[in-house]
Order: structure tokens, then sequence, then C-alpha cells
């Protein structure tokens, strides 16, 4: 459970910085996506803590993943400046599909029936939430062509 | 005081004051006899100062040691020199610039060293004989050297204690060496009965306070560290390298440190992040090194991190002559940051000075945060001389820090006085990120016009708001003198002998040595001038440097014009002199 | 399965800092896709396990994309002149000793302008960690061949690619006496953390290679994640293990190379603290 409310933690922080990317670099639509992304890890956080019965979250630093990062967690390298919604909700389906797996595999594992059936249980969880994300791209429009276009080139800071 | 006069003989009067020049070749040991003549001068209680000059070998090479010994304390050589005394005459013509000679000189060399070359002994001057080899055979490890030392010493009349002493003090790690070279410097003394001519020095001055002997390197090195100077970072460079030298082990001392730098680029940087972290930073360098150290300096004058850079300026452009001074670093001192970056720029006027002029450089950097740039040169910087003890300088201003916690802090805040204080790293709740990058109050970088502005006219205005009190400059002679001369540096030195020569010809001037260049402080500049009819700028570089900046400044009364030349040369008193009467006269 | 994959149960934090505590609030203009934000979030993590007050963290740093972290963190920050960040933090480090000074900058201001600083950096072995984000481009000024680059990358200033053999700054490092080398990847920042922690525990000069990927200028480098090689470099005080180790080096082996003995720098000779006016024996007659 401490590494299911941790996957949690990091998700929704790491949601939260790419809204702030987004905004950033002025897409609006997909930083609010991704704040409302982040709003609700929060609440997957929040539920997993008052489950538990904890004041806070553990410490997500004393963790190591399989993956680089956690289940949940968007990797940087996936990001671009003109991404459209269609592109965030396919990162939030695959982050919500890792996690499912994840727990698919502490549930099938060699482990006290009681770990199983709480991994279990957020396999369950996890999968409910790759739904509603699909729910939520099958009422988004996929990008066109040349959704990456940008006619103005790179411009210098320093 | 013991007299070698033959009995009987005229006894010539006493002089204030004798110049002489020792030279020589490869191991004859020529500096280590002129040293030892200036600390005989100075222990048996007379001012001096002395330079060198050298051939371009690194070992072995011909040198000349030129002393000047007074009863008062000078600042520059004489016209000419009343006595050359060769061991050897090696390629000893190439000094005949520096070591100018007259009808009243004296030359002493050994006849089996050949004549002397005609470019000194056109001058007319005496010629004497002594024969150092041999002389020095004659005593078991003697050394031809330490015969001519005695044979000087007792044309000087210098007392043979005094003598002694430097001999001691010079040797005192060999003590084997002792006795042989007294010895020698015995035959040396004896062998001078035979000379005539005697340039004998009049009893020295009554003591009057403690005196020190240095250079002004050694100065410049002991001035930073009472303004505060605790890290160094160093790149050898001739001939700043002796004030780095000096600073290693002082520093170790008083709980500071010297780190050696791989280039003047790594140097001026490392000044810049001990500075950044807290303490007062201060490198030295000349030339060559400071065209490195500019883009840094712009970032010191940027995120406001106080900083001195010494300049031991030598001849120039480009590698130039290492071991000759100029007065052409000033263009780039002044001007040579990219963009409008204000900072402070200083000039010592003597090798006492050095230590003055480096404390205030600290004390003013600290306090306005900025990089002060000091002009010293390379006739001050290696020039030992006897000077009474500095006076101390009343303690400045230091560095304004931010109190840890402040809430809201701005490094760069927009204050009456254009300082703002500095958050030093360690403080808790100002943590902030100095930049080179235009920046508004709060430090992040900015892009706007107003920031810009805004930050140009705090940089400019702390500087510009300052009470530099009266160590802008120096003024001396008649202030009411329709005539007036100023300049910078070490030509202040031979201006004020000449000033002294012109007044006993009834010529008035009044002199303004200028120690704080920039920010150019015009309104005084100006009140020092006032009802001047005509205005000399003097200074030793090709293209009028000084001359220009303060015709760009300041509004100059009446005829303005310049004498300058430039450096591998020092000016002398007399040609100084001989310039003002006419010009007086024009 | 994964022995990391504990089921022991997991008390929560107890530390008195996260790592949103070193983070500022001024946020990062790179190019979203950029590795950086992988180390601003790694960094944060490792300083935050260390303990260290963001008040005695000095992030010190150069020109180009990477060098603009200082603002990013919540410590004290240097953004200093291009290629010069070693020496700033030399001198920062050398004037004040209890600070943790960490240098961060590109491969371009880190090997080139900068690269005779990082030979002498890696020689005087100061106490401190020298993180470098190689993308193998100048990417602030708009992609041209950096140190790393690969010899045949065509680009403007360089048509057809610069024919150069690659700048090995592990090698360099290792050559030129860095203490601590070690090789990370920004598609891994917990991992990263990792290398950080040791990298700034460990004493002397601390040298992380970090691969970062340029989004905006190199975009085939979102290709490095397939072929990174987690925990393939095992460290070793060796020196000539390690150098025999870089022989077969593909420049995408991840971990800690080299973990030496050197004594940090430290002054030498006698120390005092005298009164300053002592220093004047040295000049009275």
């Amino acid at each position: 459970m401490a590494y299911a409310c941790a996957m949690e933690v990091e998700a929704a922080e790491r949601y939260a910085e790419l809204a702030d990317q987004m905004s950033t670099h002025h897409n609006r639509e997909v930083a609010e996506l991704f704040a409302k992304l982040a709003r609700i890890e929060g609440k997957h956080r929040d539920q997993i803590l008052a489950k538990m019965g904890w004041a806070s979250p553990p410490d997500t630093a004393v963790f190591r993943w399989e993956t680089p990062e956690g289940a949940e967690t968007t990797d940087y390298g996936e990001l671009h400046y003109l991404m459209q919604p269609y592109h965030a909700l396919k990162l939030a389906e695959h982050n919500e599909q890792r996690a499912a797996e994840f727990f698919a595999r502490f549930a099938a594992a060699r482990l006290p029936a009681d770990v199983r059936a709480a991994a279990a249980e957020m396999a369950d969880e996890e999968r409910e939430h790759v739904r509603l994300i699909q729910e939520w791209l099958a009422r988004v429009e996929p990008p066109e062509a040349g959704w990456d276009e940008d006619p103005d080139p790179p411009a210098v800071a320093d | 005081m013991q007299q070698t006069d033959t009995p009987g003989a005229v006894q010539p009067p006493r002089r204030d004051g004798v110049s002489i020049a020792l030279a020589g070749s490869g191991g004859a040991g020529v500096m280590t006899a002129g040293n030892m003549l200036l600390e005989a001068a100075a222990h048996a209680g007379y001012y001096a100062l002395m330079t060198r000059s050298s051939g371009p070998q690194i070992r072995g090479g011909e040198a000349a040691a030129m002393l000047r010994i007074a009863k008062q304390p000078v600042h520059c050589m004489e016209d000419r020199f009343d006595v050359l005394a060769a061991v050897d005459w090696e390629n000893v013509q190439r000094f005949n610039a520096e070591i100018p000679l007259g009808a009243s000189s004296l030359i002493v060399g050994d006849p089996d060293q050949g004549d002397p070359p005609e470019v000194f002994t056109r001058s007319g001057a005496e010629r004497a004989q002594v024969p150092l080899k041999k002389l020095a055979k004659s005593v078991p490890e003697g050394r031809a050297n330490m015969v001519l030392l005695g044979t000087v010493a007792a044309l000087l009349g210098l007392p043979d204690e005094a003598i002694a002493h430097a001999v001691e003090k010079t040797l005192g790690k060999r003590p084997a060496a002792l006795a042989p070279s007294l010895a020698a410097v015995a035959a040396g003394r004896t062998a001078a009965d035979a000379i005539e001519r005697k340039y004998l020095l009049a009893a020295p001055p009554a003591a009057s306070g403690p005196r020190w002997l240095l250079t002004g390197n050694e100065a410049a090195g002991y001035g930073a560290i009472k303004g505060g100077v605790r890290f160094v970072a160093a790149y050898p460079i001739t001939p700043a390298t002796e004030l780095l030298e000096w600073l290693s082990p002082a520093l170790a001392e008083v709980g500071g440190t010297l780190v050696q730098a791989e280039d003047e680029l790594a140097s001026i940087n490392m000044v810049i992040g001990g500075s950044y972290g807290g303490v007062p930073a201060l490198t030295a360098t000349s030339g060559p090194g400071l065209s490195l150290m500019i883009e840094a300096l712009g970032l010191a004058v940027a995120a406001e991190v106080p900083l001195v850079v010494v300049d031991v300026m030598r001849v120039g452009p480009s590698t130039g002559i290492p071991t000759k001074s100029e007065q052409g670093d000033l263009n780039i001192a002044l001007h040579g940051l990219h963009g409008d970056a204000p900072h402070l720029v200083l000039a010592p006027n003597s090798v006492a000075d050095c230590l003055r002029t480096t404390q205030w450089a600290v004390q003013l950097a600290e306090a306005l945060q900025a990089p002060a740039i000091v002009l010293s040169d390379q006739f001050l910087g290696q020039t030992r001389a006897v000077v009474d003890r500095p006076a101390e300088l009343a303690a400045a201003a230091s560095r304004e820090l931010a109190a840890a916690g402040a809430p809201g802090y701005r490094r760069y805040a927009l204050t009456a006085s254009g300082v703002s204080p500095m958050a030093i790293p360690g403080t808790a709740g100002v943590a902030y990120t100095a930049d080179g990058l235009e920046h508004g109050e709060r430090g992040a970088p900015s892009s706007q016009a107003t920031d810009h502005f805004a930050q140009l006219d705090k940089r400019r205005d702390k500087l510009d708001a300052w009470d530099y009190g009266d160590g802008w400059a120096d003024l001396e002679g008649d202030p009411a003198a329709p005539l007036a001369v100023v300049t910078f540096g070490s030509c202040t030195g031979p201006i004020r002998e000449a000033l002294a020569r012109a007044v006993a010809d009834g010529v008035a001037a009044r002199l303004v040595s200028l120690r704080l260049l920039a920010p150019m402080r015009a309104a005084r500049l100006a009140a020092a001038l006032e009802g001047a009819s005509r205005v000399l700028v003097i200074e030793q570089n090709h293209s009028a440097q000084l001359y220009k900046y303060l015709r760009a400044e300041c509004d100059l009364p009446g005829r303005v014009s310049s004498l300058h030349r430039a450096g591998a040369l020092q000016f002398h008193a007399g040609e100084i002199h001989r310039h003002l009467l006419e010009w007086s006269r024009a | 399965m994964n022995e990391a994959l504990s089921t022991a149960p997991v008390a929560p934090a107890s530390h008195a800092l996260a790592a949103a505590d070193y983070k500022s609030d001024i946020k990062p203009v790179w190019c979203p896709g950029c590795g950086d934000f992988g180390v601003v979030n790694a960094l944060a993590k490792a300083l935050a396990k260390l303990g260290l007050e963001p008040r005695n963290v000095a992030v010190v740093s150069g020109i180009g994309c990477s060098s603009r972290i200082p603002a990013y963190m919540s410590s004290y920050g240097f953004h200093g002149v291009h290629g010069r960040a070693l020496a700033a933090g030399t001198g920062l480090k050398i004037a004040r000793p209890d600070l943790t000074v960490i240098v961060t900058g590109g491969d371009g201001d880190g090997y080139s302008i900068g690269g005779n600083h990082f030979l002498h950096a890696c020689r005087r072995n100061v106490d401190m960690t020298y993180i470098v984000m190689d993308n193998r481009v100048y990417g602030m000024t708009k992609g041209q061949p950096s140190p790393t680059t690969e010899p045949d990358w065509d680009s403007k200033l360089s048509p057809e690619g610069t024919g150069l053999r690659e700048f090995q700054p592990m090698v360099i490092a290792l050559a030129s006496g860095a203490n601590f080398i070690a090789r990370a990847f920004t598609g891994d920042p917990n991992g990263l953390a990792d290398v950080i922690v040791q990298a700034v525990q460990h004493p002397g000069f601390s040298f992380v290679e970090v691969l970062s990927p340029c989004v905006t200028f190199r975009p085939e480098q979102k290709e490095w994640k397939k072929i990174v090689r987690s925990d393939a470099l095992r460290p070793t005080s060796d020196l000539s293990r390690a150098a025999r180790r870089m022989l077969r080096d593909t420049g995408f082996e991840l971990g800690v190379l080299y973990a030496g003995e050197r004594p940090a720098y430290a002054p030498r000779g006698p120390r005092a603290m005298r009164p300053v006016t002592d220093l004047e024996a040295r000049f009275e007659l």
C-alpha cells in the first residue's frame, strides 16, 4: 500500500510539473488537462491515506521501481510543447495501464494472502482508471497531421 | 663611522644623496651586491630606492642594480648616476639609456675586463680601475662582487658595520660564506683608497620613526590583507608574480588562502566565486592577464560582486616588454568592459602608497559591491624602497549584508544609496541566484527595458554617490599657482622633484596626482584646478590616454597640453623641470 | 521479483525537508521533453536525501540551457559566464569549505570553452560535485556541434559533420584525477538522484556525466532510453581497471565507473591565525 501511495504521490507531482511546463509554453488546454490529472491522482493518494490511516505519504525517494520511475509517472521525454489533449490522455492511459499491470504482478506473486488481496483491489482500481481515461479519450479529437509543425525557428535566449 | 681617507687629502663636500649603478654579467652576483648595498644604507639610517634591469636570459645574463641613497625619502631615480661600477662589461651597454652619466660621474671597472663601452665613457666621466677578480682571488672563496661592494661602500662613506650587517643578513643561511665575503669587502674598501673622487654621504637623518624596506608589490599585498582580503587566486605573470608570492604565506598566517589557478580566466572567476561566498578576494596580474579577465569583470559588475584586481602595468601592447614599466592599461581599465559597466579604477603613486591604495580599493569594492582595478606598474611594483612606515588608513565601511530570514528579500533592491544588502551563502531565508544576465530587483533574469534602465542607474549611482573623502587625489604645491600638473601613478615621483626645482627657479605650480581614476571626480578636479591658466597632463604611454580621458570627462581650465612618452624608460625630474620652465614661458 | 519491491511495511516520511523544498518558485523555461527537468527533479531528491539545508548549498553554473538550473533551485545560486563555472565553484568552495558546492552545466560550456578548467578541476580535486547535462549539442545557440557530438552530425556551422573524434569526458576525468566518476541518464531521475547522493558524499572532485536528451535540436535522442544500460558500470577504486573498462565503453553504460581514494584538496603548509600587524615584521628595519 505504501507503494501504491507513493505511486500516486509521484504521479500527482509529475502531472503538476507537466502542467507548469505546458502553461509556460502557452499550451493552455493541455496545461489544464494535466492539472486535472494531478488533482485526480491527488484524490487517489488521499483515498489511500484515509484507508490506511496515515497522516502523510511515505517518502517517495525511498522507493526503487523496476522502471526508472514510478509506474504511474510520466517520462519527461514524452512531452512536446505543441502536444494535444489527445497525446496527454494517451500518456495518462499508458500510466494507468502500467499501474494496473504493476499491481496485477503483485496479485499473482507468491506473497501473503492479504497482500495479494490488497494488490488485486488496487489493480482493479487502476483498471477502472484506464476505463475512465478511455472514455475521456473518446470525447477528444485525435490530432491532425502536422500538429507539431511550427513555422517559427527556435529562438535564442542567452 | 669609519672613513678610509688618505690622510691629508681634500675632503669632498658631503652629499645629501648619491646614485650608484652596479653592473655585470652571468653569475657575477650584481643583484646580490645591490641588495646588500641597499640593506646597508637602510641600516645606516638612509632612505633609498633600488631598481634592477637585466638581459633576457633566465640566468647568467647581463644585469644592473641601480640605487639611489639619500637623507630624505626619494621616489625616482636621479637625472644622472654618480657611480657606475661594473664587475665586467659583457653587454652592459644595453643599459646605457637607464644609466645616464655625466662629467662628474665615476666609472669603476676591472682592468682585466677591458675598457668600459664607449656609450658610457663619452659622458666624460672619470675612470677608476680596481682589479676586482685578482683581489677576489687573493681572499679564499672571495668573489668579485663583494670586492666591488667594498669599493663602493668606501666611495660613499658607508660604515663597516652597516655593510657587515647587510652581508650577514643576506648570507644568514650560509654562515660559512660570511667570513670570505667580509674579507673580500675589506679588500675592496682598501682598493678605494687609490680612487681620488669620492661621493661621501652626509650623516643620515635622526631617526624619526619606524622605517620599512619593501617593494610596491609587497606593500600592495599587505594593503590587501589590511583591507580584509582573505582569498586570493593567483596566476603568475611578470611583474606581478612577487605580489602573489608574498601573499601566499602571509595569507596562511592570518587565516586566509591562496590557490594557484590554471590561467587568468580561472583566477578571476575563482575570485568572483570566493567573493560571492562572502570572503573579500583579490588577484594580481599585468596587461595581458587583465585583457583575459575583462569578461569576468563585467560579470562582477552585473552581479554586483566585490573584488580587486591589481594590474602591475608593464610595457604593451601584447607581450610588450614584461620587465619594463608603462602606464598603458588606463584605456582598458576604464573602458575595456563591454556594455556600460561602471566600476572602480585606482592608482597608487609611490611604493608606500601601494599599501594605502590597495587597502582602500578593497574597502571601496566591499562597500560598493563592485570590482576595483588598481593600476600599479612595474616601477612601483618591483622597486625596493626604504620608506617611513605608512600612516594607518581610517577604517572604512564594509560589505552590507542581508540578515537572515528578511521577508521578501530583494538582492538587487533599488535603494537610496544604490547599494543593496548582499546575502551570503549560509544565511537562511535570503537565498538568491547571482547573475550576469540583466535582472530585476529580486535577481530573476529580465529582458525588460525598465529593469535594465533601473539596474544600470543603480550600478552607476552607487559609485557616483559615494563620499570618497580626500583620498581621490594628492594635491600638492601651490594651490593658487597658474600652472597645474595632472598625473597618476609612478610619474608622480619625478614630478614632485621637478616641482621643487621649479619653485627654486621662481616658478610655482600645483600638482594633482589622481588616485581615484574612476568614477571620475570631475567636480573636485575642477575645484582643484580652478584659476589655473595652463594644465599639463603628464603620463607614461604613447597615446596620451589620461589626457584624452580628462578632456572627455572634465571641463579643464585654460590651455591644456600633454607631456607623454611611452614606457621602458622612466621620466627624470630634470626633463620635466625643463619642460615646465619652457612651457611656463611659452 | 525484484527485491526492491519489498513488502516490508514502510513508515511515513520523517525527515524535515522534502524534495519540493529544494525547488524555487521559478518555472523552468526548458522545452517540454528536455532531459534537464529530470536533473532538477533528481537534484532536489538528492539534496533532500542528504538532509542538507538549502541555505548551505550553492549551485554554480555557466551559460547554456542546463546552466539555468541555479534559478530553479531554492539554494544559493551563481549563474556566471560561459565556461568558467568550475573556476567560480572552486573559488567558492575554497573560500567557504562549509558549503556544499554543486557545479552544473552542459557539454558545450563544460567541455569546450570550459575544457581547460575541467582538466584542472579534476587535478585539483576540491570537494565538490560537477554535473554535466550532455545533450551532444549547443542548444542555447540553436544547434551547433559540441565536443561530444558524433562526427557525422550535419549542422549549419559544420555541414557534413565536424569529422572530429568525440570528446571523452569520463576518460579525461579519469586521467586527470577526478575522485568519483559516474554516468547517469535523465530518463531515470531516481537513479540519477542516487548517483548524485553518492557523488556529493564522496570526498574530492565528483564528476557525473548525465545523458540529457535535447528534444528540440536532437529529437533522435528520444531513442536513448532504449539503448542505455542501467547498472552497467560497477564502481572500482582501481585506476587501471576503470581505464580498461573505458576501452569497452559505448557511451550508454550507466553507473559509477570509479570511486577513488585520493584525499580531497586542502591548503598545504602551516597555517595560523595571527594578528595582521605581525606581518609588518617582514618590512621593519
